[in-house]
């Protein structure tokens, strides 16, 4: 056979020509050539199946009166039952009441105490002083939330706790009050400990877009005798705008998801009606009770609606000519 | 006139910032001791006898000094094991994780790789979505890696976030260095052990850290896979369960449930200090680490933040 390699070749004859092997048998021919690149690859990608894509069959339990027992042939379909049963539990009403609660406590805490100790940092001028507070700010970040717990839990103690003692020193208030104990205080003190062990981490990202504004624009101001004060509030924080949309757009994707380890940690028979969130919910329906149809139902009603918030918020955004995430 | 008027103004402005810096450097020293004070003061009772703690009292030094409370803690079985189990994790999870991470990352940077867009893609479209507590659970259960220490290392084998860090950092490396490796006759996996490794050593670090970082600090996987076993406890799961008793007891100072001292009575230690001195076990390694490798941690952030 020969090659008629040229310009004006046509496409039967480039089909038979075995010299130059196109689609599927070029594809084959490259993966064996590649073997070795196919081989550091593929058993990842086998891997990332079992490990994250199969899970999400597991979803159909959701639909089913899951008993582990049995195959999925055998299992009973019962459709949306336990969605509806989801829905006119008043249990589930106080489980999202309270995810809803601590997630927008947590944010709005979150978002002013990082912000504010952004623009503090940043109007530092011993640069040592301000990097010995960083670091020693970030820190509570890097420890486990057991460690977290474990600490706070003894500064909040009633009897001698820290911040009991300290409050009864200020006058504040006349007797210790039992912080942990309280189901009303629970998503204020958690609020407060979320801002305790990450604000410092959380300021890292607006720094890092503070450190892109143009120095001329304070230059600027300067000339038009503007304070420190009027400074940071015209020029750095309208500097850290694009940066704050962006992570309220992730945050709002992310309201149902209140965190887990906190409260589980922190929870206690006292405060139980305030503590329990989604994530804890289906920890108790679903490993404890062994109710996965149900459990899995209320994780899929977080992830769905966790998908719709963040593209209306993406949207919206869009709409008002802010920055958006996609 | 009007430039008297300025100079006043302009003295007063400066009378304004000074306030403000002291305010600021106030605010900022007060800010460090909230940080702080509640670790020290663990660190005082974990250092301070045990009976002596119930009165209260302690801040920034422990009052009674001993080291009873480490010498309990250290004496039990259960937490020897503890450690043993923590590190083994920590350092097996690490090197498989960063390993398995630049593997995948090399073979995804390689241009002319077939499988390049479907490994990148089946890769990435796991960040937007997960199977959930319960089908994961079932899966572990199903893959026979209940009460198994594998359980601890597969499921977070490799992240995305990592490869794509990882990824971008051997785009950015000369093309010449691999090229030249190739004439030389070196197989990919060659290139990759001899030349890419080496040459990502910065990128790895950062990943290294926040992988140690996260398996030493994790309970979750213990505590929902492996509660049955004891033999497989980790660290911060013998702490979580104290913590767990004395908040269904909320008694945590009372003498009442006091355990035998080592020596058989001479001393004793109160599940109060136990848990404070297991804090700061739990809680060193890190914290010794941590202010020297701070700015790998912090790059790994930015790079993350640009990238991603």
């Amino acid at each position: 056979m020969q090659n008629h390699a040229g310009p004006n070749l046509s496409p039967a004859l480039t089909e038979h020509d075995t010299n130059k092997p196109r689609g599927f048998r070029l594809f084959l021919k490259k993966l064996s050539l590649q073997r070795s690149l196919v081989f550091m690859s593929v058993p990842f990608v086998i891997w990332v199946i079992i490990f994250r894509y199969v899970p999400i069959w597991g979803w159909t339990m959701a639909f089913q009166d899951y008993k582990p027992y049995l195959t999925l042939w055998e299992q009973t379909w019962v459709g949306l039952y336990h969605f509806k049963f989801l829905f006119t539990d008043p249990v589930f009403y106080r489980i999202m009441r309270n995810t809803l609660a601590m997630s927008i406590i947590n944010m709005v805490f979150g978002f002013v105490s990082a912000i504010t100790l952004a623009l503090l940092l940043n109007e530092l001028r011993n640069l040592v002083f301000k990097r010995v507070v960083q670091t020693i700010s970030y820190l509570p970040y890097f420890l486990s939330w057991v460690v977290a717990a474990s600490i706070v839990s003894n500064a909040l103690h009633i009897d001698g706790g820290i911040v009991n003692e300290f409050l009864m020193w200020l006058k504040i208030i006349d007797k210790p009050v039992n912080w942990l104990g309280v189901g009303e205080y629970f998503w204020w003190v958690l609020g407060v400990i979320d801002v305790w062990k990450n604000v410092g981490w959380n300021t890292i990202i607006y720094l890092a877009a503070i450190t892109m504004i143009d120095p001329s624009l304070y230059e600027a101001a300067e000339m038009d005798g503007a304070g420190r004060l009027r400074k940071m509030w015209h020029i750095t924080l309208p500097g850290m705008r694009t940066v704050i949309v962006i992570l309220l757009i992730m945050n709002i994707g992310y309201l149902l998801e209140s965190g887990f380890e906190a409260q589980y940690l922190l929870m206690n028979p006292l405060n139980l009606t305030h503590a329990e969130n989604i994530d804890i919910f289906v920890l108790r329906y679903g490993i404890n009770q062994g109710n996965y149809s149900l459990a899995t139902a209320a994780g899929i009603f977080k992830t769905v609606v966790s998908f719709i918030l963040l593209f209306a918020a993406n949207n919206i955004s869009k709409r008002l000519g802010e920055a958006r995430l996609f | 006139m009007e430039a008297n008027r300025i100079a006043i103004r302009s003295r007063r402005t400066k009378l304004s910032d000074r306030a403000f810096d002291t305010f600021n450097i106030l605010f900022m020293i007060c800010l460090m001791i909230v940080t702080l004070y509640p670790f020290l003061n663990t660190l005082a009772i974990s250092f301070n006898d045990a009976e002596d703690s119930i009165r209260g009292g302690i801040y920034l030094l422990p009052r009674e000094f001993t080291l009873d409370n480490y010498k309990y803690v250290f004496r039990q079985a259960s937490i020897a094991d503890a450690i043993v189990i923590s590190i083994l994790r920590t350092v097996i999870g690490t090197i498989a994780t960063v390993f398995c991470s630049a593997m995948v990352a090399y073979t995804i940077s390689r241009q002319e790789f077939v499988l390049r867009k479907f490994v990148t893609i089946i890769f990435v479209l796991t960040m937007y979505f997960n199977g959930g507590l319960i089908p994961t659970f079932l899966l572990m259960r199903d893959l026979g890696l209940l009460n198994n220490f594998w359980v601890y290392i597969l499921p977070g084998l490799i992240g995305v976030f990592n490869l794509i860090v990882i990824r971008s950092f051997i785009d950015g490396l000369p093309e010449g260095l691999i090229e030249s490796a190739r004439i030389d006759g070196a197989g990919e996996f060659t290139t990759f052990i001899r030349i890419v490794l080496p040459l990502t050593i910065p990128v790895l670090a950062t990943v290294s850290l926040w992988t140690a970082v996260w398996q030493w600090n994790s309970w979750f996987d213990v505590f929902l896979y492996n509660p049955q076993s004891p033999h497989l406890s980790t660290l911060q799961y013998e702490l979580m369960k104290i913590l767990q008793n004395s908040n269904s007891a909320m008694t945590s100072r009372t003498p009442a449930s006091a355990f035998d001292g080592p020596d058989g009575g001479s001393n004793f230690v109160t599940p109060y200090a136990v848990r404070a001195t297991m804090t700061i076990v739990a809680s060193v390694p890190i914290i010794l680490v941590y202010p020297f490798l701070q700015k790998y941690f912090v790059k790994g952030m930015t790079l993350g933040s640009v990238k991603g």
